[in-house]
């Protein structure tokens, strides 16, 4: 079984580099055995991102998320340390919240009222004296956590298998981009609201390959960028894009560019009026003074688009957003999408700004999101012409000088792909 | 001001349907024109407080006069690739009261259910809108519309690419 899922794996990509050509099996995208084995060599093995410290901003603050089809609590529990427990009981079997956020202090399971902390440790079991006495012993019966739960710079991730390597180690060179993110704020960033659920009804690896994907911004989304033409009052000109992708190893990829769009750190457009440019100025002249003229411009006027293997997208780009996708079924993902800003921001027109510039491009009702979903919902249905038509090209800029439209991070997306499917194979 | 001041719930009713209509024929920019041209039209997060200011709080939409007018013009485009072709919508609008009436202004609740039909699949939204109507010469017109959903979450609808 392992064995034929790693050939399979292997055979769903097809490299010439004599010819240039990069391509994938679109059987990838549709096979359930594929998905399968997903589940189990990616999902149960990297680490996942389940949310930000300033999601629990205070002790015995929970929330309800499934990851990877797994509920769990996201919790900070009543000494403040933050955990992620699996929401079930250890009992039978019942979700031990149902509640999707709350306070509580310790969980009642409704089904034959076990309770615990929130540190998942036992405390009551219905008619504990009917049972064998040491069947209550200290820790038998304690809510299990996640096997690994690791934070980055307030970023909060899982990983469903003991064994994997730090989440330090595995972020490896996207740290940088992270720590280029979070630097902007004065103390720390923080999440805006509450997270925006939507979905579609397509394969999760295209919204992987598609969220580093420059290529397609003025095919698809020329609404957006009339808008912001507008909004710019012509001062933004989109020209050519530049800036380059990079493969940051272990399937992580970044996409880094001069943004051609206002950005609340830190540039200016026309539409925000005088009154922004002086504290637009101001923001500007912090991060000099924080960081140096080079890496303060590279901050206020680079874009990037981060993806972190296999599902967390962070897009630095007219707004700040956190974006995971989880593998559903071979053709529906759920998706979940944060807006993080510098806490400083709270209260003040910079927030307004952030938020116009987010819901101008982002999110379910956005000028660009809803058609990137009809996208890549329009390549799922097409792949049931697979069998006749088999291969997607990733080709651009295979052997060429690098680009900032090139498809190089999708192909380190899916070598890392193919390496997670194969590697079992190969123990 | 005598035409807010007179108005009956069935009036509103008209007004309301008279609203959905146009949407439901895709006459977007006689729908833009109910509007005044200053407004706002907003669709809150599915999760959390439906009347956080969208200054500080994450919305699905938060629409100005400007960005509404944008939105309208987005949508007559055929680059508008989630609605184009245009889905098929219907919108039903139902359970019509007024919440309040003030000098110059309406508060009107409406419960509604839009379904939306493209590419095979056809989608339900539901929830309640609140419209704040005014009179500008003589005509109603709404300065706010706030439309709060009931899902827990846009799935498996997965988009807002509608006026729902
Ligand atoms: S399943 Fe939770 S107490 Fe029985
Ligand atoms: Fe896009």
């Amino acid at each position: 079984m392992q064995h034929h899922q790693g050939a399979h794996a292997d055979a769903a990509i097809r490299i010439d580099e004599a010819r240039g050509r990069f391509s994938v099996s679109r059987a990838a995208y549709t096979d359930p055995a594929l998905h399968a084995a997903e589940l189990e060599e990616i999902f149960a093995r990297c680490w996942l991102f389940v949310g930000h410290d300033s999601e629990l901003p205070k002790a015995n603050d929970f929330l309800t998320r499934t990851i990877a089809g797994r509920p769990v609590v996201f919790l900070r529990d009543k000494a403040g340390a933050v955990r992620c427990l699996l929401n079930i009981c250890p009992h039978r079997g019942a979700q031990v919240t149902r509640q999707k956020r709350g306070s509580a202090k310790l969980f009642s399971c409704i089904y034959h009222g076990w309770a615990f902390e929130n540190t998942g440790k036992a405390i009551s079991i219905a008619q504990a004296e009917t049972y064998h006495p040491d069947f209550n012993a200290a820790g038998a019966n304690d809510m299990v956590p996640v096997p690994r739960f690791e934070s980055y710079r307030g970023l909060w991730f899982l990983n469903f298998d003991a064994n994997a390597v730090s989440l330090a180690d595995y972020l490896g060179n996207a740290r940088e981009y992270v720590d280029i993110v979070m630097d902007q704020a004065e103390a720390r960033m923080q999440v805006v609201g509450e997270v925006q659920e939507y979905s579609a009804r397509a394969n999760w690896k295209m919204l992987a390959e598609n969220s580093t994907d420059i290529l397609h911004v003025e095919t698809l989304h020329p609404t957006y960028l009339d808008l912001i033409r507008t909004n710019s009052e012509g001062t933004i000109v989109r020209g050519r894009v530049q800036g380059k992708s990079i493969d940051l190893g272990n399937g992580h990829a970044v996409v880094e560019r001069v943004a051609s769009y206002g950005r609340p750190i830190a540039r200016w457009i026309p539409l925000w009026g005088e009154e922004a440019k002086a504290e637009i100025d101001a923001i500007f002249a912090r991060l000099v003074k924080s960081y140096g003229e080079e890496r303060a411009k590279r901050m206020a006027y680079n874009a990037r688009n981060l993806l972190i293997f296999p599902n967390l997208v962070i897009n630095d780009i007219m707004s700040v957003t956190l974006r995971t996708f989880q593998p559903s079924a071979t053709d529906y993902m759920e998706i979940s999408v944060w807006a993080i800003a510098p806490a400083e921001e709270a209260g003040k027109p910079a927030m307004a700004r952030r938020l116009t510039n987010f819901l101008e491009f982002l999110g379910p009702g956005g000028f660009a999101t809803p058609d990137d979903i009809e996208a890549l919902e329009s390549c799922q249905r097409a792949f049931a012409a697979s069998r006749e038509a088999p291969w997607n090209d990733l080709s651009k800029g295979l052997g060429q000088a690098p680009d900032a439209t090139d498809e190089l991070p999708q192909r380190v997306f899916w070598l890392a792909w193919r390496d997670r499917l194969m590697q079992r194979k190969a123990t | 001001m005598t035409l807010l001041a007179n108005l009956t719930r069935a009036e509103v009713e008209d007004f309301l349907i008279l609203e959905a209509a146009l949407l439901n024929e895709w006459r977007l920019e006689e729908w833009r024109a109910l509007f005044t041209e200053e407004c706002r039209y907003l669709v809150p997060n599915t999760n959390g407080d439906p009347y956080a200011p969208p200054e500080s709080s994450l919305y699905l939409i938060a629409d100005d006069g400007h960005h509404l007018t944008e939105r309208v013009k987005r949508l007559g485009k055929k680059t508008a690739h989630a609605e184009y072709p245009h889905s098929r919508t219907r919108r039903l609008v139902s359970n019509v009261r007024i919440l309040e009436r003030a000098a110059d202004s309406l508060k009107v609740e409406s419960s509604f259910v839009t379904y939306r039909a493209s590419q095979g699949v056809t989608d339900t939204y539901f929830g309640r809108h609140e419209h704040c109507i005014v009179e500008v010469a003589g005509a109603l017109r709404i300065l706010e519309k706030r439309t709060i959903l009931d899902m827990e979450t846009l799935r498996p609808q997965g988009r807002l690419s509608i006026i729902v």
